[in-house]
């Protein structure tokens, strides 16, 4: 069944911001659809309104359109480009559920787009819980008893029936949101009122619960022929009850009999000819009963899945780029297997590895929120090792996972936490353990299958083994063992009281070294040709021959986090690309699964390995590249620079001296005193007493920052010295011996993010953008656009002068990160990372210039203003830049000229509080959010406008606006309020707010805050009679104190724990009461402004689609 | 054989804690060619002889051990974790192990299953089945790809390479050896008349996996009446049992010396008795028909074996286990896998098929028409109904003028993919159609 002729062009969705629960991984399914379908010579239209992804580079497709991804936007693109299929399988539950909107609005039909890939009938079979129970009994599986219901009364009568505990689980709804686990009625009825509100259908499952059974996945194939495989089992450590996105998984599955794997398979095979998924990736979820092996189907997804990319990275099968060929007609055997290119893609892959992955937290940043992890998802990232055994993997995972500092404990409740899962779990195991707590009562209490507790245990039997009392005692046996079995050598060095550098040294004197192994999706049968590797202490031969000269080796940015997410992917994959360009071979090291630069093809080797000195010396050594790029992928390679140097490995790019530099707040102050530029007062402390001294001289309200951290982690203000008092214990603690740097907040600042490139002789301010919260507000955190809006160019020009004045000044080459602040005429400087920055994407696509492949070519000796002029003529201010231009510039040792796009773009974030429900969602100097959408407008409101809705939170053209504002924002904010009202928005507001617009001659209606009487804010919100939420919180940027924190007091409290504490104050309740309702919400002036504009903007008329590039030519 | 006494033998129920503080007794693993792998004792530290070949099945390693197709054989297991679910009675194709030696990289002592009976580390050492472990298997395997598979040795006895290797190579290889003989089932059997409905098939048992009966009695629309016989039963003792059809079952090593089995297919063909043949029972179907077996490289074994059906163009994922294969030529059939072993034997034939660029896969090189060829023994047409997808090996025949069809892998699976089982129905209604 060859390639289908009849279609030439495919529209491809992809998946929109990055959210909890869908991640980068859609970037990587996408983007290998893309280079497989564009292979087979089709024509290729994108729509994703994500920027930071490499899918939506104009290099990939034929078209790229960053735009929301909604009907109405989608249909305007479908309009434009005249599609013959549409292909939404690659793009997560967002690509989905669009998909399913435009068939139902009749999209498709009017302009003869076929569905490719999953038709109809088949997601909805799949979706819709009750159908896809009752497919299930009638090919004769088993099932969890449930009941779908749209009402609570029917909910409560369902759960009689079937009895506690239970499972309640929203339809159609994103990673599990809104669902979660009940152990009575009470819980029962929160959930499933909120689940009916999650549910774009209204309609929630209870379920039987499977709790504590053992979990397992299938990912699965199947092609137009009937040809279906395996790609993948997947066992999940943690046993039900855990979404399996925070579940610690292993591949293959390890606990299954030969009979029982078959079982499943057999289902699988079945439940995907039932569902009627033609073509394919899908994922199947199964729970079995420890006891009686009972196996009961628990979902499935008839797409690509977060499931599917860690199968992919697990096994070499490249799932999303067979996928897609499929939809167009290959069948399985007619697609060669790219690592082997000799054997098909109709076989299953057979590993001779083991594969863990672990899910990576943040509970940290939301404060409030309870920790217990349930089968709603909360991790935001996640990193796979490879070993030869589990406890290798596991080891390694572990490391991998860059945790910031070991968890806190609480042993006094050990039992209590290992009952109740919470990201520290695995801890707690060990914990156990090492308290000589029996296996059977862990098992008892975890319910983690004995055979991972045993591995477990034995790692704890080990490490007692380490008795040495020097490094030098360490004999080779046991740190052979240690090392097979996955610990670190800091691991090994905490025991014997030395570093891990210590121990690496004595490890190599006794020649305990790892070997490389191919990762060949067949167990070694056959010749493989595609270089996949991991490292291993058990083995003896080394496959990896190294490559050829001359090479470059990039460090990966590991686990998504939030504030290193898959922007620096996005820079790392575009390095690779453009240094193979350039004739450089490129090795890639990475530990992040979801991500394009771990895909098997995208650099020319790939080490699948936890980005920390000890793993990534002997690559470093076996390969021996001209250098190391630490540049490009965030905070974590960076942090590995003085390792790298300190054993003699060449850095490209800024110079290590230069990066602590820029680190160090005390050298970074005087090096700009010596330039002549003003940074915010400042001063550094070691103690809580120290800070106090710092805060007398500087004054309040100071901002609290520890050094060394990613994300503004910790980083807070304090108005009062009770306050940094508080802070200063947990800066302390995050900055592990670092000073704490101490700043004079600046109030009513705006701030700019500026990405600049150096060559070290020319500097070349590539974006200057203007963030659209005031400073103090976390730039990741911050919308933000570009060009500047509110800036004269006299003040452009400063900061123009001024990064390069810094940029020279630390001698930084290629890219460069600066943060300033603009207090009425004054400029300062806030600081500067010399790497790549989370805009490099936005920056890119705004432009038309790709920043990455500039910056990394630049590392390797091109010079920036030849490339540039490649780009010319680019818009500036003065008109279009030409390659003369860009000399003359280069003559007078001047910036090279700034690009002024002749349009706006917006870069708007999404923040994951629905996840965290009890955290306030006030935006403040610690980053939270977790991805963010780009706009394009004619106007900044109309990009503004769009950058909204793409964010999901579309502001309202009519309707009730609820007004809370702080006394010192009602000057300015009265006449944004009165703008409101003459459009004919009805003005609602509470006490003092509600008596000042009446004053000031705006009509405006009272309503009680919370704790005055009813109905009040809370209510009116609950009603859906709001439809915009303006507050304006009365103590500036502060937070209300975080609830005491979590303690499990018994199994009952892992179900529900909503945020009703009467303590919270009213704005507090306001703001959360908007989140839960999907009402949007403004909390500055600043934003505010930016938001009536925007409404202005979508009243004079519908908005246009955009075609990257468009704007630029 | 005489059990070491620090030999770990935790039980299931045995606090888990730290490994055996002892080290168990250091092994060698010695191929023909002198290449020697290092490792640790896991089973019996005895010392076993045989052809080292791999398996790269994920699950069923007591179903591999028990397989008599692995008679003479010392198997490792790709898969470096072996024993995670213990052993229990049911996964057994055959009362005992049937593996001459164990070779993997991490045996596990301790299970964990709600089926198991026991440890795999147990069940190796009563068994007096000499095992190594913590050994790189996967470069063995790599050189077992690359060189073939050859004869080795497991020893905890000597642990000197040199003298190893040296009786290594005093020991037969499996080419010529009628290994079958020494797994077939215990003398004739006599059966008694059958109701009317019921049909009876005779299993020719050359070292039948338990997974055959079973598969036959499941598919069977009716009650069968299943009964085994030797290898070597003359063709009389089978024709005495009036069967509805029969098996050839699958078995160990090289089907060329079995005469008296090759003797008694002519037989039953020439009667017009429905036939099928499994594994090596494919094999000997082949050498019945005239044609000839050649040793493969390193052969199938695994559960992911995907096999092209021809008719159909549907691709079925399959067990396998087998050394050696049927040469197509030989029952002039136009048709060259991709085997290594095969294409230097057979470099001058080549010119009659497509000779292809190495990324060319096997689905580019399918034949557009069928593979049909004659057997030079006067039974009429052959055609190859199944392709390995991997290499092109024969992997199905079915003859035209008789009712007889055969496959190189194994239906029954267990371990392995059930997508195949469909043999044993065609095989059925290949009998009913002959009865009717």
């Amino acid at each position: 069944m060859p390639r289908r002729t009849d279609i030439q062009t495919i529209l491809i969705l992809g998946s929109g911001p990055i959210v909890i629960g869908q991640a980068a991984e859609f970037d990587y399914s996408g983007t290998q659809a893309l280079k497989a379908l564009r292979a087979a010579g089709y024509r290729l239209v994108v729509v994703n309104s994500n920027s930071a992804t490499i899918m939506t580079d104009p290099e990939l497709s034929d078209a790229v359109y960053i735009d929301p991804l909604t009907v109405e936007f989608v249909e305007q693109i479908i309009a434009t480009e005249r599609p013959d299929a549409l292909l939404p399988t690659l793009g997560g539950q967002t690509a989905l559920n669009l998909a399913v909107g435009l068939v139902e609005a009749g999209v498709l039909e009017r302009y003869g787009v076929e569905l490719i890939g999953a038709p109809l009938e088949a997601i909805h079979r799949a979706e819709n819980r009750q159908q896809f129970k009752e497919m299930m009994l009638s090919i004769g599986l088993d099932v969890p008893r449930s009941q779908q219901v749209d009402t609570l009364r029917d909910a409560v009568l369902a759960a009689e029936e079937i009895g506690y505990p239970l499972v309640v689980r929203p339809c159609f709804t994103l990673g599990g949101v809104g669902g979660g686990i009940v152990f009575n009625v009470k819980e029962l009825e929160q959930l499933v009122a909120r689940g009916l509100r999650e549910s774009p259908t209204s309609t929630v499952l209870v379920e039987e619960s499977v709790i504590g059974w053992k979990e397992f996945e299938l990912e699965v194939m199947r092609d137009r022929a009937d040809n279906v495989v395996i790609v993948c089992s997947i066992e999940n450590v943690d046993p039900m009850g855990v979404h399996t996105g925070d579940s610690v998984t292993v591949a293959p599955a390890q606990t299954l009999t030969d009979r029982e794997y078959q079982q499943m398979r057999d289902a699988a095979q079945a439940i995907l000819r039932a569902i009627g998924v033609e073509t394919g990736g899908s994922n199947i979820q199964f729970a079995v009963c420890p006891e009686t092996g009972r196996l009961v189907v628990i979902e499935m997804n008839p797409r690509v899945s977060r499931s599917s990319a860690l199968a992919s990275k697990a096994t070499g099968y490249p799932i999303a780029k067979v996928a897609a060929l499929l939809a167009v007609g290959y069948s399985l055997d007619e697609i060669p297997n790219a690592i082997t290119e000799q054997t098909t893609a109709a076989f299953e892959p057979a590993l001779d590895y083991v594969v863990v992955k672990l899910p990576r937290f943040q509970l940290e940043k939301f404060p409030g929120t309870p920790p217990g992890l349930t089968s709603q998802m909360k991790s935001v990232g996640e990193v796979m090792a490879i070993g030869r055994t589990f406890k290798e993997a596991l080891g390694k995972a572990l490391r991998s996972l860059e945790l910031d500092a070991t968890p806190k404990l609480d042993f006094e409740r050990i039992r209590t936490y290992l009952a109740t899962p919470t990201p520290e779990r695995l801890a707690y195991v060990f914990a156990a353990f090492r308290a000589g707590m029996p296996l059977d009562e862990v098992r008892a209490l975890t319910k983690i299958d004995r055979w991972f507790l045993g591995e477990l245990a034995q790692f704890v039997g080990l490490e007692s083994r380490i008795v040495a009392t020097s490094v030098a005692d360490l004999s080779a046996d046991l740190l052979h063992n240690l090392k097979t079995w996955g610990f670190s050598d800091v691991e090994i060095g905490e025991r014997v009281g030395c570093s891990g550098r210590e121990v690496r040294m004595r490890r190599e004197k006794l020649e305990v070294c790892s070997v490389f192994k191919m990762v060949d999706t067949c167990a070694a049968e056959f010749t493989a040709a595609t270089p996949y590797f991991y490292s291993t202490y058990a083995g003896t031969e080394n496959e990896a021959k190294p490559l050829s000269d001359p090479k470059v080796l990039i460090l990966g940015s590991g686990p998504n986090r939030i504030g290193q997410g898959i922007e620096f992917d996005y820079a790392n994959v575009r390095a690779a690309w453009a240094l193979q360009e350039a004739g450089y071979r490129v090795i890639m090291v990475n530990s992040n699964p979801e991500t394009v630069s771990t895909d098997y093809d995208t650099a020319d080797r790939l080490y699948f390995e936890p980005l920390t000195i000890e793993d990534v010396l002997p690559i470093v050594r076996h390969e021996k590249p001209i250098g190391v790029i630490t540049g490009f992928g965030g905070q974590t390679p960076l942090k590995l620079a003085r390792g790298l140097v300190e054993e003699g490995v060449p850095l490209l790019g800024t110079q290590l001296d230069k990066i602590e530099l820029a680190e160090d707040r005390e050298q970074f102050g005087s090096l700009l005193r010596e330039l002549g530029l003003k940074a915010p007062p400042y001063g550094m402390a070691r103690t809580a007493e120290e800070s106090l001294d710092v805060a007398a001289r500087l004054g309040y309200p100071i901002l609290v920052r520890p050094s060394y951290i990613l994300g503004g982690r910790a980083v807070e203000i304090a108005d009062t010295p009770e306050e940094l008092r508080r802070l200063m214990e947990e800066a302390l603690r995050i900055s592990s011996g670092h000073p704490v740097f101490i700043d004079r907040f600046l109030e009513d600042a705006i701030e700019i993010d500026v990405d600049v490139l150096s060559d070290g002789t020319d500097v070349w301010v590539a974006g200057l953008m203007e963030q659209i919260e005031e400073a103090g507000i976390h730039s990741g955190d911050s919308a933000c656009v570009l060009p500047a809006v509110s800036l004269a160019d006299g003040t452009l020009e400063q900061i123009e002068h001024a990064a390069a004045s810094l940029v020279r000044g630390l001698e930084a080459i290629g890219l460069i990160n600066i943060q300033m602040a603009v207090k009425g005429r004054e400029l300062f400087i806030i600081e500067a990372n010399p790497r790549a920055s989370r805009t490099v994407p936005f920056v890119s696509k705004t432009i038309g210039i790709p920043l990455a492949k500039l910056a990394a070519r630049i590392l390797i000796g091109d010079s920036l203003r030849e490339m540039l002029a490649t780009h010319c003529p680019y818009p500036t201010r003065s008109g279009p830049c030409t390659a003369e231009d860009l000399e003359q510039a280069h003559d007078a040792g001047a910036v090279l000229p700034t690009p002024r796009p002749l349009f706006s773009s917006v870069k708007e974030v999404v923040l994951p509080f629905g996840r965290f429900p009890g955290s306030d969602v006030l935006r403040g100097p610690e980053m939270r959010s977790t991805g963010e959408v780009m706009s394009f407008g004619r106007t900044f409101p109309e990009a503004f406008a769009k950058a909204q809705i793409a964010a999901g939170d579309p502001l309202p053209t009519q309707g009730t606006v609820l007004v809370s504002l702080a006394d010192h924002d009602k000057r300015e904010g009265v006449p944004l309020i009165a703008q409101l009202k003459d459009w004919g928005f009805r003005i609602v507001a509470t006490g003092n707010t509600a008596r000042m617009l009446q004053s000031m001659g705006i009509p405006t209606e009272s309503i009680a805050k919370v704790g005055e009487g009813r109905p009040d804010v809370v209510d009116l919100i609950t009603q859906g009679k709001v439809h915009l939420v303006i507050n304006t919180p009365s103590a500036g940027l502060i937070r209300d104190p975080a609830p005491a924190p979590f303690v499990p007091t018994s199994t009952e409290d892992r179900g529900l724990h909503l945020p009703i504490h009467g303590e919270r104050s009213s704005g507090f309740r306001m703001r959360i009461a908007a989140l839960e309702n999907h009402v949007p919400y403004m909390t500055n002036l600043l934003s505010l402004r930016a938001a009536v504009a925007a409404i202005r903007s979508q009243l004079s008329g519908p908005f246009s689609v955009e075609r990257l590039g468009d704007r630029m030519a | 054989m005489n059990p070491a006494t620090s030999v770990p033998t935790e039980h299931r129920t045995a606090p888990i804690g730290v490994e055996p503080t002892e080290p168990a007794p250091a092994a060698l693993l010695v191929l023909e060619d002198g290449t020697v792998f290092e490792g640790r004792s896991a089973g019996c530290p005895g010392e076993v002889f045989g052809e080292v070949v791999f398996n790269t099945s994920m699950t069923g390693y007591q179903e591999v051990l028990t397989d008599p197709s692995y008679r003479g054989q010392i198997v490792a297991m790709t898969y470096p974790e072996i024993g995670i679910y213990g052993i229990n009675h049911d996964d057994v194709e055959s009362e005992k192990i049937q593996v001459a030696g164990f070779a993997v990289h991490h045996a596990i002592a301790k299970p964990s299953s709600h089926r198991a009976t026991g440890s795999l580390v147990e069940y190796l050492f009563e068994r007096e089945i000499t095992t190594i472990e913590n050994i790189d298997t996967r470069a063995l395997v790599r050189h077992l790809r690359s060189r073939g598979a050859m004869r080795g040795a497991i020893s905890c006895l000597d642990l000197d390479p040199v003298s190893l290797r040296a009786r290594v190579l005093e020991h037969p290889s499996l080419v010529g050896r009628d290994l079958a003989g020494e797994v077939t089932t215990a003398g004739p059997v006599k059966a008694d008349g059958l109701p009317q409905a019921m049909r009876r098939i005779v299993l020719v048992d050359g070292g039948s996996k338990a997974g055959i009966s079973r598969a036959l009695v499941k598919h069977a629309a009716s009650p069968i009446d299943l009964i085994r016989v030797r290898y070597d039963a003359r063709l009389g003792e089978i024709l005495a049992l009036a069967p509805n059809g029969v098996i050839i079952s699958n078995g160990p090593g090289d089907p060329a010396p079995l005469a008296a089995t090759i003797e008694l297919v002519r037989g039953l063909l020439g009667r017009g008795i429905p036939l099928a043949g499994i594994c090596l029972g494919h094999q000997i179907l082949g050498l019945a028909l005239g044609g000839s077996t050649y040793k493969m490289q390193f052969g199938h074994r695994g559960s992911n074996h995907p096999v092209i059906h021809m008719e159909t163009g549907r691709v079925m994922i399959t067990a396998q286990n087998h050394g050696f294969a049927i040469d197509p030529t030989s029952l002039g059939i136009a048709w060259a896998p991709l085997d290594n072993a095969f294409t230097a034997a057979k470099a001058d034939l080549l010119n009659t098929t497509v000779s292809s660029p190495s990324t060319e896969t096997m689905a580019d090189r399918l034949p557009k028409t069928p593979l049909v060829g004659n057997s030079p023994m006067g039974f009429g047409s052959v055609e190859v109904t199944c392709l390995s997808l991997n290499d092109g090996t024969v992997e199905g025949l079915r003859l035209l003028d008789r009712p007889a069809l055969s496959v190189q892998f194994h239906p029954e699976a267990s371990p392995g993919p059930h997508d195949a089982a469909g043999f044993f129905a065609d095989f059925l209604a290949m009998v009913e159609a002959d009865h009717a």
